[in-house]
């Protein structure tokens, strides 16, 4: 525990001295990019919590006043009304608002809220209508290594490298060493706890593959999003949407004769209650259920990302009122507190989604004795 | 976010709230009372939380 | 809602269903099925040392019971030993015991038939003793008696005076 606490201590300081180094960068205000007012937090906030096409660190003011990025451009992968185009991120030159142009496999793209957009043919610049949508641009399918993308990669690398090599290690010993010794006990957790109880003693071996690589995959990367690299992989919508459809057609493709005769046909009420319970039950089975996965990841780890960077914001907003000092101390603690709570729900996260595709595989599969 | 959003994602908020609450509540009533089911308790309870939570933020995007 | 669509990233969907699905497969193929097929052999090891171990323990137990048993079987044995070498016993002495108890009366009896047959043998003996006694005593007082005619006559007249005719 006192382990623990040190590195969440090590953890939110590395974290909150990262982010003051771009929050307190300039106090000039052409300086694009540094967050030094409070109006900036917001966008700032809102920037993060999206899909990047690069992967920025830090950003600081050199001694020319001039507005310097650190981190590396990843490769941007589209599908154009022309074909396939692909470039560095690097090209936009860190530019969000549609300004720089970009030409590539023959047509030109621009790069707009963390979205590449595709410029139609004839137009030079981005025009914006009054609620900010651009006219004369498209989206495009966007098959780039984002961010995100990275992330799961990394994270699919760690996995496979971990676990494969905790596998490796019981051909020679019973008894894992090192790392491993860490990793059997979350996995017998993951078996005994999560996928025994909810789907039955008889069939939980064919999908505790998928609990298990679900489970590690949204935690690994939770735990990832706490760090400064800032990572928010789990809090994007399209990883979410994907991991609650691949529970969803499990689920569906699994589920025996019981399953969908107490789906479509309940036994045992009065036989015009019957097609409306059906509804409920076909919109609960389709819609409801992995919506609430869906959105329940999503939305607590955006929420989390959301609290801890406005906290440590604090030390931008509230500097006017209570100095930069008190500001800087208020954002560090309630930060650290902040950030132990967000360490719980990471893990919460992926117990909970893992729980609730093994409820609804075990609800599937599980033997109705006939009535 | 308009004011009626506001307003309606506060309603959301304090509905979740009085859900989780009964939720908790009871399951410690429970667990005081027959502390040996934890385990059973706590797993019920949070699957029930999860799918209150799961109710109250589809309310609340679709509100968005 | 509307925010939200617009954020939702197709291509990210695309990327991440395809990364999770080889992601699933190469972890099912190289890490998860060897991991719980070990961890199943390493229970099953486990539990089918503790059912020897178990079975061990019952063995044992049966062992010592039987050499109680065994224990028990020899004592009951020689205890019934015991009691046929007393009975054996006492049956010969009982047997000896009459034998001679009959050898004895034999012996009595024989004894008594001898005393007999001589106490018979010795009063024929007395008897044809007494009665040649008598004779030679009658044969000597009849000679001393009829010695004189005189007392022949008296012993007539005697006799002939207690014989009443009838």
């Amino acid at each position: 525990m006192k382990f623990s606490h040190r590195s969440h201590l090590v953890f939110t300081t590395f974290f909150a001295v990262l982010f003051s180094a771009t929050l307190w960068a300039s106090d000039e205000e052409k300086h694009e990019g540094a967050v030094n007012k409070p109006e900036h937090v917001a966008a700032y906030i809102q920037h993060h919590i999206k899909d990047a096409h690069d992967f920025h660190l830090y950003s600081y003011t050199d001694t020319h006043g001039e507005r310097k990025h650190v981190g590396f451009p990843l490769p941007v992968i589209v599908w154009s009304s022309k074909g396939l185009a692909t470039f560095m991120s690097s090209k936009f030159h860190h530019d969000d608002d549609g300004k720089v142009i970009v030409e590539a496999g023959g047509t030109r793209f621009v790069k707009l809220h963390s979205k590449i957009y595709e410029l139609e043919a004839g137009a030079d610049t981005v025009a914006f209508d009054e609620t900010h949508h651009a006219t004369n641009a498209h989206k495009v399918l966007d098959f780039s290594i984002t961010k995100s993308v990275f992330g799961i990669l990394l994270v699919g690398l760690l996995m496979f490298f971990w676990f494969s090599r905790l596998a490796r290690q019981y051909k020679s010993r019973k008894v894992p060493k090192g790392f491993g010794r860490v990793l059997e006990p979350l996995v017998l957790y993951v078996r005994d706890e999560i996928a025994k109880p909810n789907i039955g003693e008889k069939r939980y071996r064919e999908f505790t593959g998928y609990l298990l690589t679900v489970f590690f995959f949204i935690w690994i990367l939770n735990l990832l999003g706490l760090t400064p690299l800032g990572f928010n992989v789990t809090g994007q919508l399209a990883v979410t949407a994907a991991l609650a459809i691949f529970t969803l057609i499990i689920y569906t493709f699994k589920g025996n004769k019981g399953y969908w005769g107490h789906m479509l046909w309940m036994p045992g009420v009065p036989v015009l209650i019957r097609p409306v319970l059906a509804i409920i039950e076909v919109a609960g089975a389709f819609l409801i259920k992995p919506f609430s996965l869906l959105v329940r990841l999503f939305a607590n780890i955006s929420a989390g990302h959301i609290v801890v960077m406005s906290l440590i914001a604090i030390m931008v907003t509230m500097k006017a009122e209570i100095g930069a000092v008190g500001a800087t101390a208020l954002s560090f603690i309630l930060s650290f507190f902040i950030t132990l709570i967000e360490v719980l729900v990471a893990f919460l996260q992926a117990y909970i989604f893992t729980m609730l595709s093994a409820l609804f595989i075990g609800m599937a599969v599980e033997e109705h004795d006939h009535h | 976010m308009t004011v009626p959003n506001l307003v309606g994602a506060g309603l959301i908020v304090i509905g979740a709230g009085i859900g989780l609450g009964k939720i908790g509540g009871s399951a410690m009533e429970g667990i005081a009372r027959q502390p040996e089911a934890t385990g059973k308790i706590q797993t019920a309870m949070i699957i029930i939380a999860a799918l209150l939570e799961g109710l109250a933020f589809g309310a609340l995007f679709l509100g968005k | 809602m509307e925010q939200l669509l617009n954020d939702f990233s197709p291509g990210l969907f695309v990327m991440q269903t395809v990364l999770l699905l080889g992601l699933i497969f190469l972890l099912v193929k190289f890490a998860w099925k060897p991991i719980l097929n070990s961890l199943e052999d390493r229970e099953k090891g486990i539990q089918d040392a503790l059912d020897a171990a178990e079975s061990a323990k019952k063995e044992m137990q049966n062992i010592t019971a039987d050499s109680e048993n065994l224990l028990k079987e020899a004592r009951a044995e020689r205890e019934t030993m015991l009691k046929e070498a007393r009975e054996l016993k006492e049956q010969m002495l009982a047997d000896a015991r009459e034998e001679a108890q009959k050898e004895g009366d034999k012996i009595i009896e024989k004894a008594k038939a001898t005393i007999d047959s001589e106490k018979k043998a010795a009063v024929a003996d007395i008897k044809s003793q007494v009665a040649n006694l008598s004779l030679e005593i009658a044969e000597k007082v009849l000679k001393e008696e009829l010695s004189d005619k005189s007392k022949q006559l008296k012993l007539v007249e005697d006799m002939l005076g207690n014989v009443k005719l009838n």
